[in-house]
């Protein structure tokens, strides 16, 4: 029931945002959601987006990984 | 999908699970506390992948699955009520309470909607400003903000029919009662992504500081919750038990500020019944005097007969991490998706319905990995 789907914003009016999620259009809204720009990734819930995807943290998530990957080939 | 797809990759799996096998020396029980990633898990073969002394609990993170009979049982009697719609988020509906479901009273004829979000609840009520609309408030701290939005939103446009029947749960408290109960043994928590998007980090800080147990909040993805297995995996090693946040795209340590302010607005802390754990201390919301005309519990006066449990179901022990679906002598045959006995046979989010779905014939897969072979996670499907 907690399910977060990330989408991308691509237009926000007020605290509405219309929010594309593969290739699909939704309506969210921003009530929730700390300060966000048109092209950024959000976290949508029930309606709501309820946090700004880190896109950074997700990079330097898949570098780890990698990371764990060549480790294990040289060990 | 972007950001989703990236955490399936197969040989990124490959690798962790090499590294679990690596670091692994002990027997360890490790509690996914939330239903999603019960699904997750599931879903994916992960506990046939990972080394065989790691044992994956599933604990009471669905909310629907904790819901109690007596909290199921009153919002039947609402949505029985004349003049009232009761709008809830389409989990609920088949969910039994003790002597019937929200479904079964919608063919009687009540009026009961399924709402994606508490906005078409607030629709739903401008449409009909002859009717109560109820909506039955059912979820964690993802959703509870939500809620709070919603009566806010209600307050602003001056809708006055618009009532929310608050059986808001909380996270923490309900793993201290887990923690403090005497019949469970437990090293780690993988904790819930989204609950965490909203809280944050510290809120689980007293796990590992009386507890002494690592957590590891964990994103949803079949990387993010073997990631999530490794940390705790090493933490359990090297001794250590700290906080870590694995699913750091979507959780910050502070939570997010504005679902938290308008949470607390909106909503104070009360006691909870939760199914399995029983009356918990201070591990629900109630919605504070201030908005209390948007409180259904203030208008509507409720007979609701004494609670009955279903005979046999064994969802209390599940909900507990004590039991296993595969525990249960109705599982699978008396209980089933079509026909469900108890609440974890109805939700998606759980345990039993997972099992049922994905686990029911993964026995094999369980023997090969207990021969050493390294499983391979089979590509997202
Ligand atoms: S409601 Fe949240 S915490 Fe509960 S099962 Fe669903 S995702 Fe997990
Ligand atoms: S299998 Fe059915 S009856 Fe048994 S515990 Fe699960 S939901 Fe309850």
């Amino acid at each position: 029931m907690c399910l977060a789907i990330p989408g991308r914003v691509i237009e926000i009016d007020g605290d509405q945002a219309e929010v594309e999620i593969g290739g699909i259009i939704r309506r969210a809204s921003l009530a929730l959601c700390p300060p966000v720009r048109v092209g950024q990734y959000v976290l949508l819930h029930a309606g709501f987006a309820i946090q700004v995807v880190d896109e950074e943290e997700a990079q330097e998530t898949l570098r780890l990984l990698q990371e764990i990957g060549d480790i294990g080939e040289i060990s | 999908m972007k950001l989703v797809s990236e955490f399936r990759d197969p040989q990124l799996a490959a690798h962790l699970i090499k590294a679990m096998y690596r670091t692994s020396r002990r027997a360890v029980s490790l509690m996914e506390v939330c239903g999603t990633h019960t699904v997750a898990i599931s879903k994916n073969g992960l506990r046939q992948m990972i080394p065989s002394p790691i044992s994956l609990l599933s604990g009471p993170g669905c909310p629907v699955c904790v819901t109690s009979n007596r909290d199921l049982d009153k919002a039947i009697a609402v949505a029985r009520q004349p003049g009232v719609i009761l709008a809830t988020f389409g989990d609920m509906m088949r969910v039994p309470g003790s002597y019937s479901s929200l479904s079964k009273e919608r063919a009687e004829g009540c009026d009961v909607r399924v709402v994606y979000s508490t906005m078409d609840a607030l629709r739903i009520a401008e449409a009909n400003p002859h009717q109560k609309v109820v909506f039955y408030g059912v979820g964690f701290e993802t959703t509870s903000p939500t809620i709070a939005a919603s009566i806010l939103e209600a307050k602003k446009r001056g809708i006055t029919n618009y009532l929310v029947l608050s059986v808001h749960k909380l996270i923490p408290p309900a793993m201290k009662a887990l923690l403090d109960s005497p019949e469970l043994n437990l090293h780690g928590f993988i904790c819930p992504g989204h609950v965490s998007v909203i809280i944050g980090s510290r809120p689980y800080q007293f796990i590992s500081e009386q507890y002494h147990l690592p957590c590891v909040i964990s994103g949803f993805e079949p990387l993010d919750i073997l990631q999530s297995i490794l940390m705790l995996v090493q933490a359990l090693e090297t001794g250590q038990a700290a906080v870590h946040i694995q699913y750091r795209r979507g959780v910050r340590e502070e939570g997010n500020p504005v679902a938290l302010r308008t949470l607390d607005q909106v909503f104070e802390v009360g006691d909870a019944e939760w199914r399995g754990l029983g009356l918990i201390p201070e591990s629900g919301l109630k919605i504070r005097r201030k908005y209390r005309s948007w409180d259904a519990e203030e208008f509507l006066d409720l007979d609701v007969p004494a609670p009955r449990k279903a005979p046999g179901c064994l969802c209390g022990d599940i909900l507990r991490g004590i039991k296993n679906p595969f525990d249960c002598p109705l599982f699978g045959g008396k209980c089933t998706p079509e026909s469900p006995v108890g609440p974890c046979m109805v939700s998606s989010e759980g345990t039993c319905a997972a099992y049922y779905r994905y686990e029911r014939y993964r026995v094999q897969d369980e023997d090969r990995g207990r021969r050493g072979e390294v499983p391979q996670l089979k590509p997202a499907g």
